[in-house]
C-alpha cells in the first residue's frame, strides 16, 4: 500500500513535468497548427543555462530559472521569427521538417558548447523531506515544488487566456486566423507571445526534470519532448486541460506501469494507451471532435 | 506495333536511369578509383533509397503523415538476421545470394504483417493523430524489440520475452540485438532492391489503384463519393511501403555483424522523411537523388569534423526556407517554364 502511494507520488511529479512541456506544446499547437519538434530541446537549453548559471556563477536557485527562462524565452522568439514566420503559408510537411532542423541545430550547438560529456546537475530543489508512514514514505521537496509550480502554472495560464486582452487575441488566433486578422488581431505578434511563453514554460519544465533526474546532456530534452508532446494529443491538443490531464495521466501510467508490468516496457505501455485512446477518441481525451464541410 | 503509354515509357526511362548509375558505381568500384569509405556506404545507400521510395509512397502518393517508418525496417532487419541463421541452421543453404533472397522476403513479410497489423488501428485517424500514432509504434517497435531473446537450437527456433535463457546458441540478445549475424548483403543486391521497389511503386501508382489511392488523398470525402473504398487504398499504400521498408531493413540488418535496436529509433524515421520532404513530395525520383546525396553528405562534410551535424542542419533550415520562399518559388517556375504553379501548391501530399 505504502509502496503503491510511493509511486502514485511519483507518477504525479513526473506527470506534472510532461505537464508542463506539454501546455507549451498545446498552446504553439492551437496557434500556429504545428508540431513545434524543437521545444524538446528548448527545455535542453533551459536547464543548461540553469546549470551555468548555478555552477559557473553561482547565482541563487531562483534566479537561476529566471535567467533560464529569459534566455529562452528570447530563443523562442528568436527561432518563430527566423524559421517559422517566413513558412506561414507553406505546408505543414516543411513547417515540421524547420522545426526538425531547428531541433538539430540546437543540439548540435548544445555539443559544440559543452560538450557530449553528460553533466550532473546541483540539488537545487532539496530542502528537506516529509516523511509519513514511520519514515517509509518521504515526499522530497522537490516533488511538492514540482507539483506546486504545475498547479500555478496551469492557474496562471488559464487566467491568462481567459480574462487579458493578449490571452483573447491567442484564443481568436487559434479559432480562426483570418477572421482574427480582420478584427485587428496582431496576428504575427500573437503566435510570438505564444512561442515565448512556451520557451519559457519549457525552461522551468528543463529546470524541474533535471533536478529529478540529473544528468543533463545535448539529447535530455528529446525523449521528454516526445513524451510531453503524446500527453498533449493525449488530453486533446490544442486543450490546456487537456494537456495538464494528459501530463498527469501518462506519468502515472508510466511509473505505474514501470512498477507493476515491466521496466522495459515502461514507453510501449504509455504509447500503447495512447493509441487505445485515441482509437476511442479520435481528438483526445478533452478535445472537440472534428467537424467535417463537404 | 503497338504503342506504349505514356506512363510506360516513363518508367523505362526510370528503370535505364538506375542500371546506368548502377553500371557507372560498379566500374569506378572495380577501376579502384572510389574511395574507401564511399564504397562502404553504397549498401547504405541503396537501403534509404528504398526506404525513402517507400515512404514517399505513404507520405507523398497515399498523403499520410508517417513518423514510423523505421519501425518496419527493424522488424525487417531482426526477421532477416534471425532467418538467414535458420536458414543455414536447418537446411544447411550455403549459397549467400540465396539466403540473402530469402532473408529480404521473409524481412518484407514480417514487415509486411507488421503493417497490417499497425495498419488497421492507424489509418482509422486522420493528419496530426495518424503521425503520432505512427510514431508511438515505431516506438513500441523498438521497445518490444529490447526485450526479445531468439536462439537457435540445432535449426528449431526459440523464442522468450524478457528471458535470456534459451537453449542453443542465442542469436538476438535483447537490448545489444542480433549479434552474430553474417555480413550477406552485397551492392548488386542492393541495386536489384531498388529497382524491384521501383518496379512495385511505379506499378501501383500507374494502375488504377494507384489512381484511387492518389484519388483519396486529394479529396477523400470526394473519392469516398464515388465509391472508392478509402481504408483499402490507404491499407494497400501503407502495408507496400511497410513491406518494402522491411527488405531494406533485411538488407541493412545482412551488412553488418551486428544488428542494434536502438538504429532504428524516431531520429531514422524523421532522417527517411527528411529525404523525402527534399527530394519533393510525392516526387520518386526526388527521393532517390535526396537519399542518395544526403546520405553520403556527411562523409563529404567530414572536413568540417565537429560541426558538420551543425552545418547539416543549418543546411537543411536554409533549404526548406529557400524553397518556400515566394519570391525564389516564382523565379524557379518562370526559369524552367512550368506550368500551373498554383495547381502545384495545392498538390501537397501531407499537407492537407
Amino acid at each position: 500500500m505504502v509502496s503503491f502511494l510511493r509511486f502514485l507520488i511519483n507518477g504525479i511529479s513526473l506527470g506534472s513535468v510532461y505537464a508542463i512541456i506539454a501546455l507549451g506544446y498545446t498552446m504553439v499547437y492551437g496557434i500556429a497548427k504545428m508540431l513545434n519538434f524543437a521545444h524538446g530541446d528548448v527545455i535542453m537549453v533551459g536547464a543548461y543555462i540553469a546549470f551555468c548559471a548555478i555552477s559557473y556563477l553561482s547565482l541563487p536557485p531562483l534566479l537561476a530559472v529566471l535567467c533560464a527562462m529569459a534566455v529562452c524565452t528570447a530563443l523562442g522568439i528568436i527561432i518563430e521569427g527566423l524559421a517559422y514566420r517566413p513558412l506561414r503559408q507553406a505546408s505543414k510537411l516543411a513547417v515540421l521538417i524547420t522545426a526538425i532542423g531547428v531541433s538539430y541545430l540546437l543540439q548540435n550547438s548544445a555539443q559544440l558548447i559543452w560538450s557530449a560529456n553528460p553533466k550532473v546537475f546541483p540539488s537545487i530543489l532539496n530542502f528537506g523531506a516529509i516523511k509519513l508512514f514511520d519514515g517509509s514514505l518521504v515526499i522530497t521537496s522537490q516533488t511538492i515544488i514540482t507539483i506546486a509550480a504545475n498547479i500555478v502554472i496551469m492557474l496562471v495560464l488559464t487566467m491568462f487566456t481567459g480574462k487579458t486582452k493578449m490571452g483573447k487575441a491567442m484564443r481568436a488566433v487559434s479559432e480562426d486566423k483570418g477572421a482574427a486578422e480582420l478584427m485587428g488581431i496582431n496576428v504575427n505578434r500573437t503566435i510570438s507571445v505564444t512561442f515565448a511563453i512556451g520557451s519559457a514554460l519549457a525552461a522551468i519544465a528543463g529546470v524541474l526534470l533535471c533536478s529529478a533526474y540529473p544528468t543533463l546532456q545535448p539529447t535530455t530534452g528529446s525523449m521528454p519532448g516526445i513524451k510531453a508532446f503524446t500527453a498533449a494529443v493525449f488530453g486533446g491538443i490544442g486543450s490546456i486541460p487537456g494537456a495538464m490531464l494528459g501530463g498527469l495521466l501518462l506519468g502515472l501510467i508510466e511509473i505505474l506501469g514501470k512498477a507493476y508490468v515491466s521496466t522495459e516496457l515502461g514507453d510501449a505501455i504509455v504509447f500503447a494507451v495512447l493509441i487505445v485512446v485515441l482509437l476511442f477518441k479520435p481528438a483526445g481525451l478533452l478535445g472537440k471532435p472534428m467537424r467535417e464541410k463537404v | 506495333m503497338k504503342k506504349l503509354k505514356k506512363s510506360a515509357i516513363n518508367s523505362l526511362i526510370s528503370y535505364g536511369i538506375v542500371i546506368l548509375a548502377f553500371i557507372v558505381c560498379q566500374l569506378t568500384i572495380n577501376a579502384g578509383t572510389m574511395s574507401r569509405s564511399l564504397k562502404g556506404q553504397m549498401i547504405p545507400i541503396c537501403v534509404y533509397i528504398v526506404m525513402a521510395v517507400s515512404l514517399n509512397l505513404v507520405v507523398g502518393i497515399s498523403g499520410e503523415l508517417s513518423l514510423g517508418h523505421a519501425g518496419f525496417m527493424s522488424v525487417g532487419a531482426f526477421s532477416g538476421a534471425i532467418f538467414s541463421a535458420w536458414l543455414l541452421e536447418a537446411f544447411h543453404i550455403e549459397s549467400t545470394v540465396i539466403r540473402l533472397i530469402l532473408s529480404m522476403l521473409a524481412g518484407g513479410l514480417f514487415a509486411g504483417i507488421a503493417g497490417v497489423l499497425i495498419g488497421i488501428p492507424v489509418l482509422r485517424l486522420r493528419g496530426d493523430y495518424l503521425a503520432i500514432v505512427t510514431l508511438a509504434f515505431g516506438e513500441i517497435i523498438r521497445n518490444v524489440m529490447n526485450c526479445l531473446y531468439f536462439s537457435l537450437d540445432e535449426g528449431r527456433l526459440h523464442v522468450s520475452f524478457n528471458n535470456p535463457v534459451l537453449p542453443g546458441k542465442l542469436i538476438v540478445n535483447g537490448p545489444t540485438g542480433a549479434t552474430v549475424v553474417q555480413k550477406l548483403s552485397t551492392f548488386p543486391m542492393g541495386f536489384a532492391l531498388i529497382l524491384f521497389t521501383l518496379f512495385v511503386v511505379l506499378n501501383l501508382t500507374n494502375s488504377r489503384s494507384g489512381r484511387a489511392i492518389m484519388a483519396t488523398r486529394d479529396n477523400r470525402i470526394a473519392a469516398e463519393a464515388m465509391g472508392i473504398n478509402v481504408t483499402k487504398y490507404k491499407m494497400m499504400a501503407f502495408v507496400t511501403a511497410a513491406a518494402l521498408a522491411g527488405m531494406a531493413g533485411a538488407l541493412y540488418g545482412l551488412n553488418s555483424s551486428t544488428v542494434d535496436p536502438a538504429k532504428f529509433k524516431f531520429d531514422t524515421s524523421i532522417l527517411v522523411l527528411v529525404f523525402v520532404v527534399l527530394g519533393g513530395i510525392g516526387n520518386i525520383w526526388g527521393s532517390i537523388i535526396a537519399a542518395a546525396l544526403l546520405t553520403v553528405l556527411p562523409e563529404l562534410l567530414r572536413a568540417f569534423s565537429n560541426y558538420r551535424m551543425l552545418v547539416y542542419a543549418i543546411v537543411l533550415i536554409l533549404v526548406m526556407l529557400a524553397t518556400n520562399n515566394p519570391m525564389i518559388r516564382s523565379l524557379s517556375d518562370r526559369l524552367f517554364h512550368r506550368k500551373k504553379p498554383a495547381a502545384r501548391a495545392q498538390k501537397g501530399g501531407a499537407s492537407e
